[in-house]
């Protein structure tokens, strides 16, 4: 491995973690199957270095064997070399790697909301690891938390900490999992995907509040992603992962302007998939109709005020705006699972009844769902030949060979081999393939008019764009109407006719898609359309400087 | 100091020998804290002590290595998927497998397997073993061997069918209460309350005092009383299925009740409602021995292992231990389902990840 880290040469310290020849091996249950094969990583100290890939890389592994540890069924292989400072992980016992997680190797994990135990207060668990490797006596701890909690522009840092995980927002949370991280001054920490979960506008109060303190502290970091963008912010160096391999290792920059090889390149066209806006038919009646909808949860306040818009026949309307925005209950208004309480919802220009429970066979037809997690969506104990044929049945009355046809006519539709797929289950094809399968059975019923909820987000970059490249294909062929639920811009801007904005339950703005893109915007628009990066490494730097340091992310108030 | 003893300590000291020169840590160890440990039983409890330890260590042996070869029978013949999951089974699972499929065959042929009738006096009273009946003979002179026979008939078809029925029951409302949730849900629940409130002996005494302690009536008593049990653990199981998106598809689709519950939210809760079932079946089968014992259970001269306990419970003043035997049969059964169930539940549980 040549060695390309761009750091300035007074940075350029000793070699912090030497990772030589890494190969993991996980267990199927039957046999051993390697998972890394033979991964070289060498990270100097103050250095920061992007893992990306697709999911299944192996850069969570990596990420995990920088501790010295093996996650539950893999296994490091002899001959691998983990080198941190001078210690070498594979060989030290339990006891001694122990001691060196959570003092001098950190980690932070996607799901703050997941990581941190729910019955303690925030700083009884930022003050466990230095209180137990006797760095610092407890009160000392906690105030050393409370100037990280500040470092970290945490809003009322004297306050915060004394909070129980759930009193505190996903931003927040994920900024107070770096400070714990941070608490005993680690000389590595590992970012396995932290702001993955996160809206766009909540993502970058975390992205530079991890830069800032990543730099006060010269901290090497291991930064595991599969946005490129995120990574192009972080990073000092990045890693290219494919199936336990490495592809190519770059500095930032020069990965950014000239990627070499094929893989990587593809990875960077991902975001070039768009298609042309389609204009309105004229003199024609929306297909599905949203009028002045406000929408409640049982004795809550109103989760939707006068949301209303048109979805035509063929079209494909966004519907954007931050978790909690209302998207996904504008949706369940649609399909009848919460009945509004005011307004209504026309189909065709009749109005629908608002229960499911009350509407017609062919009205509920007519309305799909793909769901967000095809993990939950598809019945894992159900064969696909089942799962695809119900509502073709269902609907149709096929049965027999036709209904195998019919079948088998799908999973062509989604590009699935049917021989191959007919008789399996969900849990055993990939994340893609199981949204395909979401598709066909949203296909099945025959539908005019179909509900994606943030179908993309699960799945990886190039994943996603075979998705969204099937969704306009599926569209042109059998003239269906989209509602689009994301957060993600880009997706937007790849498959959309029309945006719809919608922030704290209300449609903010409306319009076709190339209006929605360009100046001047409404606030909150814009606070959106600037949070998402782009792949410029300066992106973030530059928006900082335009902002405010104070001024991004929940504390943007538009 | 006999020839048994003196081979006894041989064969322990040469075993750990081995185990030691072969480098088997575990072996080692037990074998030879088995040796210290016998030089003092030796001391104090002279050869019979020892001689105690070795027949259970035979015993032991004997148990372990039927299940070793019942397991691999049961992989052999099985089909692929199940063989796959049989090779996970630990050995006690096995054990309480080869148990529970030895009472079935007893069960089931009774009638050929025991020597002598269900009721049929052969010999006088409390009769000692011998070639003819293998186990002696109970209060009335009937083979107590046969009767143990037709004992695993009743008293466990009985206590099968009555955990059948509570898990009809039980399950079926508890999946609708799931499905329908609001004031259908409200309502079961609050009736499986009632039911549990009640002590369930004292409510199984009322039962049969007032409608006679015939077959159906305890069948339906004991029914009742676990079905709130298994109302509870389904709709808990099947509210968390419920939640799913799966669901709500189907729902869309609209589908009927009967059609969400048997194909979407069945199969993803079957795992822990067999290892339910198991567990409320080792219940069952004490309370029905229990009531059998109090008199109230199945009536004689019909073969029953609570009665037959209680029957014979004289002869234990005297120092033997023929009441004990079937005692022995429902603890045996007992066991043997839990160690089944232990392993089904640490499948379904996620355990095995660790």
């Amino acid at each position: 491995m040549t060695d390309t880290s761009p750091i300035a040469p007074g940075l350029r310290k000793e070699v912090l973690l030497d990772i030589k020849d890494l190969k993991i091996d996980g267990y199927t249950g039957e046999e051993w199957v390697p998972i890394i094969k033979g991964v070289d990583l060498k990270l100097h100290r103050g250095e920061v270095m992007g893992l990306i890939g697709e999911s299944g890389a192996g850069k969570s592994t990596i990420g995990a064997a920088a501790m010295g540890y093996a996650r539950d069924g893999t296994r490091i292989v002899e001959g691998s070399s983990i080198e941190f400072d001078g210690i070498e992980l594979t060989t030290s016992t339990e006891a001694d790697k122990r001691a060196l997680r959570g003092s001098r190797i950190a980690y932070v994990a996607q799901s703050a909301a997941a990581s941190f135990n729910p019955a303690h207060k925030l700083i009884d668990q930022h003050t466990e690891a230095p209180v137990h490797y006797r760095i610092q006596k407890r009160m000392e701890a906690q105030e050393d938390a409370i100037q990280l909690y500040e470092r970290l522009r945490l809003p009322n840092p004297g306050e915060i900490g004394f909070r129980y995980p759930h009193q505190v927002s996903g931003g927040q949370l994920q900024r107070a999992m770096t400070a714990m991280a941070m608490s005993c001054r680690p000389d590595l920490i590992i970012f396995d995907e932290p702001t993955t979960a996160l809206d766009v506008t909540t993502q970058i109060e975390v992205l530079a509040a991890i830069r800032d303190i990543v730099d006060q502290f010269n901290t090497a970091a291991i930064y595991i992603t599969h946005d490129l963008a995120v990574v192009a912010q972080m990073a000092d160096t990045i890693k290219v992962l494919l199936k336990g391999e490495e592809v190519e290792q770059q500095s930032t920059e020069k990965m950014l302007a000239a990627p070499k090889e094929d893989y990587t390149k593809s990875l960077w066209a991902v975001r070039s998939f768009e298609r042309d806006q389609k204009a309105r038919p004229e003199n024609a009646t929306p297909l599905i109709s949203v009028q002045n909808v406000d929408a409640a949860y049982t004795g809550g306040v109103k989760v939707l005020d006068d949301v209303s818009f048109d979805i035509y026949e063929g079209m494909t309307v966004a519907v954007v705006g931050e978790s909690g925005s209302g998207k996904s209950t504008t949706a369940r208004c649609i399909t009848g699972l919460l009945p509004p309480t005011s307004g209504q919802v026309l189909f065709k220009g009749e109005p629908l009844p608002p229960k499911y429970t009350d509407r017609t066979k062919d009205q509920l037809r007519q309305a799909q769902m793909i769901y967000q997690m095809a993990d939950t969506a598809l019945n894992p104990k159900v064969r696909i030949s089942e799962i695809i044929g119900r509502p073709a049945k269902f609907y149709s009355g096929l049965s027999g060979t036709a209904l195998k046809s019919r079948v088998d006519e799908l999973l062509d539709l989604i590009e699935l081999e049917p021989s191959k797929y007919y008789d399996r289950f969900p849990p055993e094809l990939s994340g893609g393939q199981k949204q395909r399968i979401g598709i066909a059975r949203a296909l099945a019923a025959e539908p005019s008019f179909i509900i994606c909820d943030e179908v993309t987000s699960a799945l990886d970059q190039l994943v996603a764009e075979g998705i969204l490249k099937l969704l306009d294909r599926l569209q042109k062929e059998l003239n269906l109407a989209y509602m689009f639920i994301t957060h993600d811009l880009a997706t937007v801007r790849a498959i959309a006719d029309e945006v719809v904005v919608m922030q704290h339950g209300k449609v903010v703005e409306q319009g076709p898609k190339l209006e929605m893109f360009t100046p001047p915007h409404h606030p909150y628009t814009d606070l959106l359309l600037s949070s998402v990066p782009e792949m410029d490494p300066n992106w973030l730097t530059t928006l900082l400087e335009e902002r405010g340091v104070d001024n991004v992310g929940e504390a943007a108030d538009v | 100091m006999g020839l048994f003893v003196i081979l006894y300590f041989a064969f322990l000291i040469i075993a750990s020998c081995l185990a030691a020169y072969f480098e088997k840590r575990g072996p080692f160890i037990l074998l030879f804290s088995l040796t210290l440990v016998s030089f003092v039983l030796g001391i104090v409890g002279g050869a019979g002590a020892l001689r105690f330890v070795a027949i259970s260590a035979a015993v032991l042996a004997f148990a372990a290595g039927i299940s070793y070869a019942f397991k691999e029978f049961l992989i052999i013949i099985a089909p692929k998927n199940t063989a796959k999951e049989l090779k996970t089974a630990p050995l006690t699972a096995a054990f309480g497998m080869f148990v529970i499929f030895t009472y079935a065959i007893a069960g089931i042929f009774a009638p050929w397997i025991a020597p002598h009738g269900e009721s049929e006096v052969i010999s006088s009273a409390f009769a000692p073993a011998d070639a003819n009946m293998l186990l002696g003979a109970d209060q009335l002179g009937r083979d107590m061997f046969s009767r143990i026979i037709y004992g695993a008939r009743n008293t466990v078809g009985l206590a099968l069918l009555a955990t059948i029925a509570a898990f009809v029951m039980g399950a079926l409302a508890g999946l609708l209460a799931a499905v329908k949730g609001g004031w259908f849900d409200q309502f079961m629940g609050r009736f499986a309350d009632v039911i549990m409130s009640i002590p369930s002996l004292i409510f199984a005494l009322l039962m049969l005092s007032i409608f006679g302690p015939q077959i159906g009536v305890i069948i339906v008593a004991v029914a009742i009383i676990y079905a709130p049990r298994v109302f509870r653990l389904t709709r808990a199981v099947a509210g968390n299925v419920v939640v799913m998106d799966y669901i709500e598809a189907a729902k869309l689709r609209g589908e009927g009740d009967w059609y969400l519950i048997r194909k979407e939210i069945l199969p993803n809760s079957t795992a822990p409602l067999v290892a339910e079932f198991g567990l409320e079946f080792c219940f069952v089968f004490l309370l029905v021995a229990g009531l059998s014992f109090l008199g109230l259970g199945i009536q004689p001269p019909t073969a029953d292992w609570g009665s037959m306990v209680r029957e014979n419970a004289t002869l234990i003043s005297f120092g033997d231990i023929t009441p004990l035997i079937p005692a022995a049969a429902i603890a045996l059964l007992t066991v043997a389902v839990n160690f089944v169930v232990d392993w089904m539940l640490w499948r379904s549980s996620g355990l095995k990840e660790m």
